[in-house]
């Protein structure tokens, strides 16, 4: 029988606000009692050890951002002697991180909205019009979701080569789009079905045209699935790395992030330049955090969307 | 009313479905045609029927890489899923409970996005600072604090029979949190009045823990299987970019979509690439339906 179900909860009761382990068991009648507090300081132990865990890898890269190369190698694990920015500048510019952020901002920004604008529009079709073969492009784009990208990564190569778009952004956004669709529809077609009828029928009666019912009155309605997905993309688009490493091969002018701080990392070995790959780790990793300080919320929310039914 | 629905609905459908056709269907109608072919690119292709999953039942590399995926099928979901759920139920209902009210430890908050964050990295940008995490002298994360002890470096990815498990550690660091937020979802869902009811019956945590937490979580622990089979299907770039040489040392670590890669992009086997991405793909279908099957089992209604 646990006491504290029954009785108002004694400070003693209470399970300790840092973790011990070592915590000593309570005598026989406190059995429940010992059992909550032991396995209350067990998990806190854990969840601050996985903590420690995941922050001091990234943590420890800010740090040495600002050392030089002697430092890292003689005091891993002490603070920088001195902020040294220049590591930075080297990043950015030599090591061409700038251009490379620049990249992956421009590149995922449009693929985004493109995602977002064609999977919004087919989905809202599919979910709201009856009509011939309907539940065939339904099924061609949720088909989609089962296939890996490499199965097809030999012969996108050469459709994206015979294109003239081989070492372009616009090859990589098109490609970017298309593989995001298959979830976007999925996921949107499902939302769009759950908006209310009523509304849209009101919009036809006062002679608002199908495209105009869909930008300026199903569009807001459906704004909070919009955003979850929108999220979803953005993050996902932001990590690919293998698209752009098969379709940038040869324009390193035109490479994203991910690729170039790939890139950096195997320069850094030949070039012992062990703190600018630091700083440039930093520079790809700081901009992350903010933006999850700021949209943790709807990031959890937007990236788990996919699994919650 | 009803006027304009078809130039509507076309308009609206033609540049999706244009652009997917294009760029995702015809691509994998196209794998299947090219891995009967001997293709290096230059000359017309040859069709050379099964010859290509002939030679892939003699490839060394081939069964290396289907073995890891066996080990990172296993492993991968395992012990993420074990640690995600450990903190779940830590965070959600490991505290005392006031009032029936199922509370989370204290500073649940802090730890859910803490351990969330590694999920909004990309993998490449997370097997490069691992390189660093990893490095096999003073200057690694790890083994600085090793040797500042007078102990042997730990040579994570140079040793062969370690370089996986310092990979699929990587992975699991990752993963963890997401699943965490996913399992804090799904136990969210759970009304109190059952553990109050558990409690009264003089269930312990652990007890709450096996009889009522697990099966009313099945659903989302089979969603989190599928998810994280897909993902050891994958494993690409963690394997390109923290591995030494692309899957080694020795083949160690590589996987099919670094084979398929370099078999493609470095040797232009395109054919017995293609191959290979076939046989990639028909492994992830066995494996979707056979979670399905195996995990399908009566779901508890609450």
């Amino acid at each position: 029988m646990n006491p504290q179900s029954t009785l108002p909860p004694t400070p003693a009761a209470l399970p300790p606000k840092t973790g011990d382990p070592s915590a000593p068991a309570g005598p026989g009648p406190k059995g429940p009692r010992s059992e909550v507090r032991f396995f209350a300081g067990l998990g806190h132990v854990a969840l601050a050890v996985w903590a420690v865990i995941v922050i001091v890898p990234i943590l420890w890269t800010f740090l040495a951002a600002f050392k030089n190369t002697s430092e890292i190698f003689s005091s891993p694990w002490t603070l920088p002697a001195e902020l040294r920015w220049e590591n930075f500048g080297r990043a950015w510019t030599k090591a061409h991180v700038g251009r490379y952020f620049l990249n992956s901002v421009i590149v995922v920004s449009c693929s985004t909205f493109l995602t977002m604008l064609l999977g919004a529009m087919a989905a809202y079709v599919l979910a709201r019009y009856k009509f011939w073969g309907n539940r065939a492009i339904y099924f061609l784009f949720v088909s989609g979701l089962a296939f890996p990208v490499f199965l097809a990564l030999v012969p996108l190569f050469f459709v994206v080569k015979n294109l003239g778009l081989l070492d372009t952004h616009t090859g990589v956004v098109l490609v970017y789009t298309a593989y995001s669709l298959p979830f976007t529809v999925f996921f949107l077609a499902a939302f769009f079905k759950t908006l209310p009828s009523s509304v849209a029928e009101a919009g036809m009666i006062d002679g608002c045209g199908h495209s105009r019912l869909f930008f300026q009155v199903m569009m807001p309605m459906a704004k909070p699935g919009l955003i979850s997905v929108a999220i979803f993309n953005i993050i996902g688009q932001w990590a690919q790395y293998q698209l752009p490493l098969v379709l940038l091969s040869n324009a390193k002018d035109k490479w994203v992030l991910t690729q170039g701080i790939a890139d950096i990392s195997v320069n850094a070995g030949y070039e012992a330049d062990w703190s600018g790959l630091f700083a440039a780790l930093t520079i790809a990793i700081l901009p992350m955090i903010i933006v999850y300080a700021v949209f943790q919320r709807q990031i959890q929310a937007g990236l788990t969307s996919g699994a919650v039914k | 009313m009803r006027h304009g629905k078809y130039p509507f609905v076309i308009g609206f459908l033609f540049a999706p479905v244009a652009l997917y056709v294009t760029f995702v269907i015809w691509p994998y109608a196209q794998a299947f045609q090219i891995s009967m072919t001997n293709w290096r690119g230059l000359s017309a292709p040859q069709w050379v029927g099964f010859d290509n999953y002939r030679r892939l039942l003699d490839d060394g590399a081939f069964w290396k890489a289907v073995q890891h995926h066996g080990v990172l099928l296993l492993a991968l979901p395992l012990i993420t899923i074990a640690i995600a759920l450990f903190f779940a139920f830590l965070l959600n209902v490991g505290g005392k409970s006031s009032g029936g009210q199922r509370q989370g430890v204290w500073g649940a908050k802090f730890y859910r996005v803490v351990f969330f964050f590694p999920q909004v990295l990309a993998v490449a940008i997370i097997a490069v600072l691992f390189q660093m995490v990893y490095r096999p002298n003073e200057s690694g994360l790890i083994n600085g604090v090793l040797m500042k002890f007078g102990l042997e470096p730990v040579l994570f990815l140079i040793k062969p029979n370690l370089a996986l498990w310092s990979i699929i550690a990587v992975l699991v660091w990752q993963a963890v949190g997401f699943y965490v937020v996913l399992f804090s979802a799904g136990m969210a869902s759970i009304p109190g009045e059952i553990y109050e009811a558990a409690e009264m019956d003089g269930a312990t945590k652990v007890t709450l823990f096996f009889r009522v937490t697990l099966p009313l979580l099945w659903d989302t622990l089979q969603v989190a299987w599928v998810y994280l089979g897909i993902a050891a299907f994958d494993a690409f770039a963690i394997v390109a970019v923290l591995s030494v040489d692309g899957g080694g040392p020795d083949g160690a670590t590589t996987v099919l979509a670094m084979e398929i890669y370099r078999n493609a992009f470095v040797y232009s086997k395109y054919g017995y690439a293609s191959a290979m991405g076939v046989a990639l793909f028909f492994l992830t279908l066995t494996f979707a339906a056979l979670t399905l099957r195996l995990t399908k089992r009566e779901s508890v209604e609450y």
